[in-house]
């Protein structure tokens, strides 16, 4: 059984990914030749630096690390200032914003693609167009995960109001009792969101193809689609196990943390 | 849905606070003052939800009646673009596309997934390393990995699956270019592959709370490892497993980066967000895109409605 296991989890999930990098290393004859070489008979490293070079994947990965990023401080900073008004502040008419920020959870992003795009394209009432900017990514992102908002807010309900109220007495705001008290014990659930919200730029497709049509704007997907066509295949998927190379790193450090942020998120929720 | 649940969960609570809170008034002044500050937190969000998300949803509304020609004057056309999409053979074709997707992955990507998490949860040792095998290819870039299997499905000897058959001495196969039905199956098992390892990892979470004196006891009646799984595990796991069926018909029936990426729609594999975007961005017939969204979003929410009515007696339990 565990035999059995190892060898089928290895065969589907780890030769994939040796096949990539064992065919970036391949010349253009050898991998297309029948039988396939099981390991590259001459190995080209060059074709990492073509690929790298060419595809200029320098520059993706460093725009969708930036807009990853930026996304990340903005809902970090509209999230949490959102949950801890519903939760302790309670404005009137609080629960019916809160309402209509899930109601869209219900709405495919999908089917708002277009209109969203249209009015990215053109503000309402300023009729400026964000496209090609990083704004385009970073704020509807916050739209786009009203989820995160949801997961804070319970978090937040579950801090007593005793120690909201001990703050207060000591003469502590709202910004600062958000900042010195329900922050600090906020650690977990801000790991689980801030993963969401890089995972979900970094794994975007639909809404960057829309939005970032200039070539040096591009992210990572975006680009490997657009640059696919140019290039030999040997080189290609040298570049796709460059795109791949930085995430399942970062997976691979940070996995203890990744999946039991990802399991708490999605039990919880 | 899972989170159309939370709707009403957390909005039951507001509305009780709310009303507690109403029995003790402050002073004008200060109530003022509070809900000002408790605003000010709200405002980054709910712009940003306004501007992306609330108004872009009554656009879409209104545009589905609407008209828009080159110059980019909107005329008010009624119901012409919903009837101008029924009559569209490709309306029909992308929906059966959509419907095949999503019936390939009810059978492959959900029962996979749960049959993974059961066998890796038998496992003694050595479980967490294949739970990081299992999410490895989630990590990835999807278009990576999207252009990774596409060079796999290649019908010249270029591709691994065919190098694999002519090496067993078989014949090749076209995977994507001979019938639709099998291009549509190789898309779905590039996804299974592609998005299983967050399902395996909630499963193997779930699979955690399902109390081991259960077990025990069905080994002392004599239970195989089927009977087990059958008689114990489906029905400790049935709400977890409801919940991913709903979120997976939700977003199967979305999908748009697999066709688009790997057949760019040849052998009718144009999916219904794919015709969408086509259109959108290929006819701008942007009446046509909208009517054609609002249909989609009808039917998910149609089985939003069905999921809610049937998981309801299961909640209460």
């Amino acid at each position: 059984m565990f035999c059995l296991t190892t060898v089928v989890f290895a065969l589907v999930f780890l030769f994939p990914l040796y096949w990539m990098f064992a065919g970036g290393l391949k010349s253009p004859q050898e991998i297309i030749q029948i039988p396939p070489t099981l390991l590259p008979s001459h190995p080209h490293p060059g074709n990492y630096s073509t690929a790298w070079s060419e595809a200029d994947m320098g520059r993706l990965l460093w725009n969708t690390t930036f807009y990853a990023g930026g996304a990340l401080a903005f809902q970090l900073v509209f999230d949490v200032g959102a949950a801890y008004a519903f939760s302790k502040l309670r404005p009137a008419l609080g629960g019916v914003i809160l309402f209509g920020m899930m109601a869209t959870l219900m709405i495919p992003t999908s089917v708002l693609a277009l209109p969203t795009y249209l009015t990215a394209n053109s503000l309402p009432f300023v009729h400026w167009s964000l496209l090609n900017t990083p704004w385009v990514i970073w704020l509807p992102s916050v739209a786009s995960n009203a989820f995160s908002i949801v997961l804070l807010k319970r978090f937040f309900d579950s801090i007593p109001a005793e120690l909201l109220a001990a703050a207060s007495i000591d003469g502590a705001g709202p910004l600062r009792a958000l900042w010195s008290v329900v922050l600090p014990m906020s650690r977990p659930i801000l790991g689980v969101v801030s993963i969401f919200a890089v995972v979900n730029v970094w794994k975007d497709f639909l809404w960057p193809l829309l939005v970032l049509t200039n070539t040096a704007d591009q992210t990572i997907n975006i680009g490997l689609f657009q640059l696919s066509v140019g290039l030999p295949e040997n080189i290609l998927i040298a570049a796709l196990a460059i795109a791949s190379i930085p995430t399942i790193v970062f997976f691979l450090i940070f996995q203890r943390n990744i999946m039991s942020g990802l399991t708490a998120g999605s039990l919880k929720g | 849905m899972l989170r159309t649940i939370n709707v009403a969960a957390v909005t039951g609570y507001e509305a009780r606070a709310s009303a507690r809170s109403r029995r003790r008034r402050a002073p004008l002044g200060r109530r003022l003052r509070a809900h000002g500050t408790g605003y000010l937190f709200i405002l980054g969000a709910a712009i940003c939800f306004a501007l992306f998300s609330w108004y872009p949803m009554v656009r879409e509304v209104i545009m589905s009646f609407q008209k828009t020609n080159f110059a980019g004057n909107t005329a008010w056309v009624g119901l012409e673009n919903y009837r101008h999409i029924f009559a569209d053979p490709s309306f029909w074709a992308a929906w059966r596309m959509s419907a095949l997707f999503t019936l390939f992955a009810l059978v492959l990507g959900y029962l996979v997934p749960f049959l993974t998490a059961v066998v890796l949860n038998e496992l003694r040792h050595a479980r967490a390393y294949f739970r990081l095998l299992v999410y490895l290819p989630v990590m990835m870039p999807p278009v990576a990995a999207a252009f990774l299997w596409r060079w796999f499905y290649r019908a010249d000897g270029s591709g691994l699956f065919n190098q694999t058959l002519s090496a067993l001495q078989l014949p090749s196969v076209q995977w994507l270019q001979s019938s639709h039905a099998l291009a549509v199956l190789c898309l779905v098992i590039f996804s299974t592959w592609a998005n299983m390892g967050s399902s395996v990892l909630i499963y193997l979470a779930a699979l955690q709370g399902v109390p081991g004196e259960l077990y025990e006891a069905s080994e002392i009646d004599g239970a195989g490892v089927l009977k087990r799984i059958w008689h114990v595990t489906v029905p400790q796991m049935r709400l977890i497993l409801s919940l991913m069926l709903m979120l997976q018909v939700v977003s199967t029936m979305q999908v748009f980066l697999e066709p688009y990426v790997i057949t760019g729609g040849a052998n009718g594999t144009t999916s219904v967000v794919y015709q969408i975007y086509d259109y959108a961005f290929s006819f701008n017939n942007y009446g046509d895109a909208s009517a054609l969204g609002i249909v989609l979003l009808l039917v998910l929410m149609g089985f939003a409605a069905v999921y809610l009515k049937l998981a309801r007696p299961v909640e209460e339990v």
